[in-house]
């Protein structure tokens, strides 16, 4: 489905050490790159639980990406690496949930790399695009539409169930 | 209880129910053996469709709020079951999820997977034991001459208890385990009960409880249960099994890992965690050891062919996303996004 007009809802996970500056550095350099992503700073990639992808997801994002240092650069060690395992781990479990992993993104943005990292949100912001709005919760969201039904059992419960003294 | 209505024989009163669940709860309640006998002293049992003979009738006729203990167990997965709910949430003054369906979906949730047509598909045509001819299937309405019937309308997605009506306590584990059940009825009966809305058992892990010994673990592949015979005294996360025992709330006195099989989780998660499966993926992928994404990608895709049934086997109803992705239309339901999952394949 591809919708020209639809915005994607994207959030960012952005590491404060490097990616969080990039993106700071792209707005003082006047780069020009797709608004679409709402950045949440943290302080590292490796602070990124799956909970916050699955709620993000949940709550109405149509993608969610995770940027921090450029693997060996991380300021925590090797969190880094552990926040590329659980993105690998999170898209294997997403896939089986029928959401396509393009919505969740990986990005290396060190804080020189402002350029690389409004590509890295535009490309994103496209790809999301044309997969088309996620809209989660109406994949569970029923509404009321089983009111009717429910409701009629206690009139039938009335009526048919009364044994007459 | 100190607000006990006073019934004719003193007691207070007591429901159990079954809604979209096994019946193994309605087992491990007879589990506590002969201290049933104190349960019946201290209440009468109103209402156990499963045990003893009773009308929904009756139960629609009792006041509000006249019921003192609702043990309910299952999920809600059809108007009548949403209707059972709300009905025994409005008749009793404390209402408990009772085991691992109640509270978090348990296996009956895992159908979450599916919508209700491909339930149906197979329940009524693909399975191997069904004989349908003519290709029936359960209709909410039927027409009969002498008026119109009525069958419970079936969900697409099966909910929790809690995501129904608002619940005062949880009893986790698919079953709860007799003690557990005989600590919560102890509690109850002489009120020295959590703040509602908790879980009534353990805060900590399964591992806590597990005798197995720990040292750092490092996985190269994960392995499926049938592949190896683990060694009954060393950790079976270090040997490449998938334990959930690392984010299972603790209670069951580590059963699995004693006959040296992995815990799968139905005690459900520890205090604090939202999401089972994303406390599982991330311990789960804590354990790798790669730093190389096509290793990594290799090491899950071959060691966790079914990330959903590991991850989530008791919790999918209870996640946060509650489901998978609808592609065929339930209900009559148009899918929202009807390409994009084929487009990726
Ligand atoms: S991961 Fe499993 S086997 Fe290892 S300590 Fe925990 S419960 Fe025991
Ligand atoms: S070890 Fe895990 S799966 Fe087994 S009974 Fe205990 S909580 Fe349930
Ligand atoms: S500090 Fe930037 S990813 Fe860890």
């Amino acid at each position: 489905m591809s919708d020209e007009t639809f915005e994607p809802r994207i959030v960012g996970f952005l590491c404060n050490w490097c990616s969080y500056r990039a993106a700071d550095l792209a707005g003082t350099a006047r780069i020009h790159y797709a608004p679409n992503v709402r950045i949440i700073r943290t302080m590292c990639t490796g602070r990124v639980d799956p909970t916050f992808v699955l709620k993000a997801l949940a709550l109405g994002a149509d993608g969610v990406m995770i940027a921090g240092c450029h693997p060996g650069e991380c300021h925590y060690l090797e969190q880094n690496f552990k926040a590329l395992r659980r993105y690998q781990m999170l898209k294997h479990t997403l896939r089986a949930l029928g959401i396509e992993e393009k919505r969740l993104r990986l990005q290396w943005a060190s804080a020189a790399e402002g350029a690389q990292l409004a590509a890295a949100i535009s490309e994103m912001t496209e790809t999301v695009r044309r997969l088309g709005p996620l809209n989660w919760r109406d994949n569970w969201d029923e509404g009321d539409r089983y009111e009717q039904a429910i409701e009629s059992l206690a009139r039938e419960h009335a009526e048919a169930l009364e044994v007459p003294a | 209880m100190s607000e006990r209505e006073a019934s004719p024989s003193g007691k207070g009163k007591l429901a159990l129910y079954w809604a979209a669940s096994c019946g193994g709860c309605e087992i491990a309640v007879l589990g506590i053996d002969d201290k049933i006998l104190q349960v019946a002293e201290a209440f009468d049992i109103i209402f156990w469709p499963c045990v003893m003979d009773g009308k929904v009738r009756d139960v629609e006729k009792v006041p509000d709020k006249g019921i003192d203990l609702c043990l309910f167990n299952g999920g809600i997965r059809t108007s009548e079951q949403e209707y059972m709910a709300r009905l025994l949430r409005r008749k009793s003054k404390v209402l408990v999820a009772f085991g691992s369906c109640a509270h978090e979906g348990c296996i009956p949730g895992l159908a979450n997977l599916s919508s209700k047509e491909e339930i149906f598909q197979t329940a009524y045509h693909d399975t191997p034991s069904t004989d349908n001819p003519q290709g029936v299937e359960p209709q909410p309405e039927t027409k009969v001459p002498e008026g119109t019937l009525h069958l419970p309308v079936f969900y697409d997605t099966l909910k929790t208890l809690d995501q129904t009506v608002p619940v005062d306590y949880y009893l986790p584990g698919c079953p709860p385990e007799p003690e557990r059940i005989w600590d919560a009825l102890t509690a109850i009966l002489q009120g020295e009960l959590p703040p509602p809305g908790s879980v009534i058992g353990a805060t900590t892990t399964v591992c806590e409880e597990c005798q197995r010994t720990r040292h750092e673990k490092k996985i190269k592949e994960f392995k499926r249960t049938w592949q190896i015979i683990p060694d009954p005294d060393t950790c079976l996360l270090e040997q490449g099994l998938i334990c959930a025992g690392i984010a299972t709330r603790a209670g069951c006195g580590a059963l699995c890992p004693q006959v040296n099989s992995p815990c799968i989780g139905c005690y459900g998660p520890n205090e604090g965690v939202q999401d089972f499966g994303a406390c599982m993926m991330s311990a789960i992928a804590s354990v790798i050891d790669s730093d190389d994404p096509e290793e990594i990608e290799r090491i899950i895709e071959q060691g966790i062919p079914d990330p959903v049934g590991t991850f989530y086997r008791f919790s999918l109803a209870h996640s946060l996303l509650r489901r998978g992705r609808l592609k065929g239309s339930g209900n009559g339901r148009v899918p929202v996004v009807a390409d994009a999952a084929v487009e990726e394949g």
